[in-house]
């Protein structure tokens, strides 16, 4: 079942966030979404998750048109997303054993979330999912205990113990050094392989992106510049994406 | 030149005067507020008939200083304390019993009245008419309960189910559930929205993600605020003790018509431990949180 984008485009405000974006995602893809910062990445990840409603333009997912569902059936759908954002948002006074269990909560009934508050229902699970990123130790420790990086896997923790079938990352390596930034990658990967889940990765480290994922789609400005196999992509066409427009130099202006 | 004739202007390091390239734009309404203020509150000022300087006329010095001589040594006969000690319990249990059932009726209403949990206004930044509508009439079921005063609350009910304290519980209850509903919405919709959120956007239902994202973000200024409203009720079961509904209040409404001032002093000793040990429990609470 393909993810399919016809014709998206995206408001925030005045400004396209979005515009005229068509992509057609097979079901296990492993795709990276490249470009400058304000392209639109984070923006086309949110949009896909069906928690953005795009101006124009159409998406199906899963075979269902999600904005002419219900708003109950709508909800429903998104447990087959998981969206990461890039600064985890988890509450600084919540434990890691909480944190990472609300990855459960779309399947979960209410009672059990309650309970799970009182005492951690599927500690074993979240502590698998820890320990794929070396963090079993923290199963315990308070959230605002953690480092940056630290912070960032355990939101990815979350990730492996949803039910999700498509993975929306939305740069996952920002606050990892070199070395756990590949290791933390090859979790995402690997465990998108064995789900048969689709892995969307929105990444600045173009190399990595390059020689870890087989398509890349590069964005600027909110429009699609290409969307490729990564070994079509030329650094001709790297640089184009990057391009800088000079900045204004500022001034005082010295009055009479 | 030593004065700032224009906002936009500055001096820079030099004592230059230069002109700011960049003048933040919500200066002039910042300003205008300002002025609005202090144009609004002067005739307020006189409209309340706010005279501070009858305090000091010889006549209301001389009333005051009888009054307050009487108060010492504070009345501390065994027999006193005791009825003292049973009234004070009686004050405490009131307002505990009220807050309790006012709970009860806030929790829901804040559920319904709070903006942070909408779906719809994460999907396309406005809320769906029915979600308005919902949120609309929450709203104004808990100004119509806030809006009566306690103490009106406890009048009406002194006449329906007799003197005492259940009156008082009733009061507390109705006007108090309409005061921490609406707290507790605002606290809600200030606090930091990202986790609960992202939990709503992976597909949580929106109770499971107000107990995994918004309760624990807010949760030391709503333990804050529940024990402020405590320490009110408190005060409020004291005064409407006045009007018949048990407890310290109606103590102190007959140690006053007997000019006892000695009673009168100890009741307010009384009441200070009281707002004290509220303001402990509170800080407690909050430490258990860090």
């Amino acid at each position: 079942m393909p993810l399919l984008l016809q014709g998206v485009s995206v408001r925030h405000g005045q400004a396209f966030a979005l515009s005229d974006v068509s992509l057609t995602i097979e079901q296990g893809q492993q795709i990276a979404l490249i470009g400058p910062s304000g392209a639109g990445k984070t923006t086309l990840l949110h949009t896909m998750a069906c928690a953005l409603r795009p101006g124009l333009g159409e998406l199906t997912a899963f075979g269902l048109l999600p904005w002419s569902l219900s708003h109950a059936q709508r909800h429903k759908l998104r447990a087959r997303f998981f969206l990461a954002p890039q600064t985890p948002p988890l509450p600084p006074r919540q434990r890691v054993v909480t944190a990472v269990l609300a990855g459960c909560l779309p399947q979960w009934s209410l009672t059990r979330a309650l309970l799970s508050l009182f005492r951690p229902v599927e500690p074993d699970l979240a502590w698998e999912a820890l320990s794929r990123f070396n963090l079993q130790d923290k199963l315990y420790a308070r959230v605002d205990r953690l480092s940056g990086g630290e912070r960032q896997r355990c939101g990815l923790a979350r990730l492996l113990v949803s039910k999700a079938l498509v993975f929306l990352v939305d740069e996952p390596l920002s606050a990892l050094d070199p070395v756990l930034s590949l290791q933390t990658l090859s979790v995402l990967q690997q465990e998108a392989h064995e789900r048969g889940a689709t892995l969307i990765c929105s990444l600045h480290q173009v190399e990595l992106a390059r020689c870890h994922f087989p398509r890349l789609i590069g964005l600027r400005c909110g429009q699609l510049v290409f969307d490729a196999r990564s070994s079509e992509v030329t650094d001709q066409m790297i640089a184009d994406l990057y391009r800088h427009e000079p900045a204004p130099a500022a001034s005082l202006e010295v009055l009479q | 030149m030593n004065r700032l004739p224009l906002p936009a202007l500055k001096y820079c390091s030099s004592g230059m005067l230069v002109r700011i390239q960049h003048p933040d734009p919500a200066w002039y309404p910042r300003l205008f507020g300002i002025l609005t203020l202090l144009i609004v509150l002067w005739p307020m000022l006189v409209y309340s008939e706010f005279k501070p300087w009858i305090l000091f006329e010889a006549q209301s010095l001389a009333a005051s200083w009888h009054f307050l001589a009487s108060f010492a040594p504070p009345a501390h006969s065994g027999e006193f304390l005791h009825l003292l000690l049973v009234a004070t319990w009686q004050t405490v249990a009131v307002a505990t019993a009220g807050l309790t059932l006012a709970l009860l009726g806030a929790i829901p209403l804040t559920l319904l009245a709070a903006e942070s949990l909408s779906v719809s206004q994460i999907e396309t930044g406005r809320m769906r008419l029915a979600g308005r509508l919902v949120r609309q009439a929450a709203r104004w079921l808990l100004i119509l309960l806030r809006s009566v005063p306690e103490l009106v609350w406890a009048l009406l009910f002194v006449r329906i189910v007799g003197l005492g304290p259940t009156a008082g519980v009733l009061a507390i209850a109705l006007t108090y559930s309409g005061m921490l509903g609406k707290v507790y919405a605002e606290i809600l919709d200030s606090s930091e929205s990202q986790s609960t959120q992202v939990l709503l956007k992976n597909g949580a239902s929106r109770l499971a993600a107000l107990f995994y994202g918004s309760l624990p973000e807010a949760a030391p200024e709503l333990i804050s605020y529940t024990t402020y409203r405590w320490e009110c009720a408190i005060r409020g079961s004291v005064v409407m003790g006045f009007v018949g509904a048990g407890g310290l209040g109606q103590r102190m409404d007959e140690s006053l018509k007997m000019l006892a001032g000695s009673e009168v002093a100890s009741m307010l000793i009384i009441f200070v431990l009281l707002v004290g040990a509220a303001d402990r429990v509170s800080t407690l609470l909050r430490s258990r949180l860090d």
